[in-house]
């Protein structure tokens, strides 16, 4: 335990959190929505943002960036960013919704049992991450350097950077605007009806396919925004990018109570901070460890996480 | 036709053809590490044949890992197929069987080492059940506070509690030495003829391996045509009218899970004579999914179909490293300046992933089901949902 750290970089350490919260909670909405809908944990979400981390970078590529260019001008910077957001966004979201027809789909026109989606779910993780990994050689591959390093402001020791400033300014914008779809939107009213009562939707004349679709896509437009960033902050990208960052995420869900857009919001935001916290506390080893031990102790005292479940009984 | 295949279903032969055919099955599996047997196997193709053995590794290592799958899928499939309990973190039991065995049967182990809790090593023989009652344990305790929740909760509680274990693991200066790990783990007693009978040979392992599964499949078997096992499949069917037909279902749900850790456990203790080395590196979450779709793969419920998936999820990916060899495929190509490697052995996993999806398309089932949850999901197919 070491309580003094702690302190001294309290600012910091809440700043960095809020920024790997945010990633967080922009995965996790993907499971979320995807969960609401079809009570089914998306195990493959994980590789619709990997794909994003390398769409992003490909966009870069395109501007002419790699890992060894000079950090360009702030304006150059900015539109490299605006772009990959929209590529990684829109290429995620592709491959979430290639992932629900060829995997998901046939399982329900045959009304599979829930455990047969978890296998194919594993399956086309499988496949992504394979694929991915072979065709990148398995080797990291560095991100440019966008955005200056040097701290936008700094108040009172809480020196903040510009890359984290966007982060937390476009998954806040990004999560506004989910909501206000969700809620507000004809198309939003189907999903919430669907996640609510699936049977009596699609008899109320709901589009239930085209609902599932939807919510597929929303969430891979989530993921894709959130592997840009998460491109930027940690400055490399892997095949298997996914994965732990894909387990945090669906924490965060969980912990924000799953099938509830705002819970996996507040999921997100405070599991980046715990994290961030406990490796202070008891060094960054231990700094998953604690962020399990977290989530396991929440889901004894409130078994539905923190929000609640469900998209469409809670009004989101 | 369905009365023929009725007939001769196994359980439907005599006696005495239902025995020999199983003597057979089992002098066939204890045959099949020895290269002069399984080079002979193979699909004809012609004049030649594609073997079905593989070549990149050493065929009773193959056999070996696939033992020690099989025994923790069906450990996994008893907490998953019988009670209906989503583990996803089940290598975290054998992650405990094969730390504690390494802990007191390592001359290297901390607890000789700096912790003089020990004087000297134990035997393999006694670390085992010791192995074994801790990773009971382990479910036990994790299962205690958890097991009140409900399906995909349980499910992310449990896959905490794996990389929990794989965290503690990872730790350079505590007990288990993280990627260092612990090496010199002692080996199972015997020897012939002067010579160790287990050392890095994988056979014997597979050998021991083999007869753990039987007596395993024995027990397992028993169990589940108890009363246990009754109330395992009543809370899986429907875990509120179990309760209120009286079934303890919390009771039941924590003795599947203690079981299936048992098992775990057990399998961890092989793991860790054979590979002599024990390090965090093993106990990724990849491989608890790996065990999970080996269990749905081959069936839930059924312990045949846990025994054909744990088989399965190894030898596919196995085999398919070694067919580029035999029909020298070319290993990379060469795409606008880049190479790619698409070797089977790079792509093995995409291919069993594949696998997995079309598996579940068309036989949601498994493929060597349970015959009531089988004829539950047929039924399942004529409800399908309006809208779809």
């Amino acid at each position: 335990m070491n309580i003094g750290e702690l302190l001294r970089s309290f600012p910091e350490l809440t700043v960095t959190g809020v920024t790997q919260g945010a990633i967080y909670a922009l995965v996790a909405l993907g499971y979320t929505l995807v969960y609401g809908v079809l009570r089914l944990i998306n195990f493959a979400h994980s590789e619709v943002f990997m794909v994003g981390t390398f769409a992003a970078l490909f966009t870069w590529g395109l501007f002419g960036l790699d890992s060894n260019t000079e950090r360009p001008s702030i304006g150059v910077a900015l539109l490299a960013i605006l772009a990959a957001i929209v590529v990684a966004a829109v290429t995620s979201a592709a491959v979430a919704l290639l992932i629900e027809v060829t995997a998901y789909r046939p399982l329900r026109h045959r009304n599979a049992p829930p455990l047969a989606f978890l296998i194919t779910a594993i399956g086309a993780s499988f496949v992504l991450m394979e694929v991915a990994g072979s065709l990148t050689v398995r080797r990291p591959f560095g991100v440019p350097a966008l955005l200056p390093s040097k701290p936008l402001f700094d108040i009172g020791g809480w020196a903040v950077t510009p890359t984290q400033v966007t982060t937390v300014v476009v998954a806040i914008a990004m999560l506004v605007g989910l909501d206000y779809f969700v809620q507000k939107t004809r198309a939003g009213r189907g999903i919430r009806a669907v996640a609510q009562d699936p049977n009596t939707a699609a008899l109320m004349g709901v589009n239930k396919s085209r609902v599932i679709a939807l919510v597929f896509i929303l969430g891979g437009l989530m993921a894709g925004v959130a592997a840009v960033f998460n491109d930027i902050k940690t400055g490399s990208t892997k095949f298997n990018v996914g994965f732990l960052l894909g387990l945090k995420a669906f924490s965060a869900a969980v912990l924000g109570g799953i099938g509830n857009l705002r819970g996996a919001a507040l999921g997100g935001l405070l599991l980046g901070l715990i994290e961030n916290y406990a490796s202070a506390l008891f060094g960054s080893n231990w700094r998953d460890f604690v962020a399990f031990v977290a989530l396991i102790a929440l889901l004894m005292f409130r078994p539905t996480g923190l929000l609640g479940e469900s998209l469409g009984r809670a009004r989101a | 036709m369905s009365a023929l295949r009725e007939r001769l279903r196994i359980s439907n032969l005599p006696k005495p053809a239902r025995y020999s055919l199983g003597a057979l099955g089992l002098v066939f599996l204890f045959l099949l590490p020895n290269k002069w047997f399984y080079e002979y196997l193979g699909i004809p193709l012609g004049f030649a044949y594609i073997p079905l053995y593989t070549t990149k590794n050493d065929m009773a290592s193959v056999l070996f890992i696939c033992t020690w799958i099989i025994l923790l899928s069906l450990g996994l499939n008893v907490v998953v197929g019988y009670a209906g309990l989503l583990d996803l973190g089940f290598f975290g039991f054998f992650a405990v069987g094969a730390y504690v065995v390494a802990l007191l049967t390592s001359p290297e182990s901390k607890l000789l080492t700096e912790y003089n809790w020990l004087e000297s090593p134990w035997p393999w023989l006694v670390a085992v059940p010791i192995g074994i009652a801790l990773s009971l344990l382990a479910g036990v305790l994790l299962g205690w506070p958890t097991l009140r929740l409900r399906g995909d909760y349980l499910a992310i509680v449990t896959l905490g509690f794996a990389e929990m274990i794989r965290i503690v693991a990872k730790q350079q200066d505590w007990i288990l030495n993280g990627d260092r790990g612990i090496p010199e783990v002692g080996h199972p007693p015997g020897s012939v003829g002067g010579e160790p009978l287990f050392s890095f040979d994988a056979k014997p392992y597979y050998w021991l391996a083999l007869c753990v599964i039987i007596l395993a499949v024995f027990l397992i078997r028993n169990l589940v045509r108890s009363r246990v096992g009754r109330a395992w499949v009543a809370i899986r069917e429907d875990e509120d009218a179990a309760e209120l037909m009286g079934v303890p279902t919390f009771r039941f749900k924590l003795w599947a899970f203690a079981i299936g850790a048992a098992v775990g456990g057990l399998s961890g203790t092989l793991w860790a004579g054979q590979a002599n080395f024990v390090n965090s590196t093993t106990f990724s979450l990849e491989n608890s999914i790996l065990v999970l779709s080996a269990v749905l793969l081959g069936g839930a419920g059924n312990i045949a179909g846990a025994i054909l998936g744990g088989f399965l999820v190894i030898y596919i990916p196995e085999w398919l490293r070694s067919v580029g060899d035999v029909f020298g495929l070319p290993e990379t190509v060469t795409v606008g300046g880049s190479t790619y490697d698409i070797s089977p052995t790079s792509l093995r996993f995409a291919i069993f992933g594949i696998v997995l999806i079309v598996v579940m398309i068309f036989r949601p089932q498994g493929l060597w089901p349970n015959r009531r949850r089988a004829a539950e999901i047929q039924h399942r197919k004529k409800e399908v949902a309006v809208g779809e």
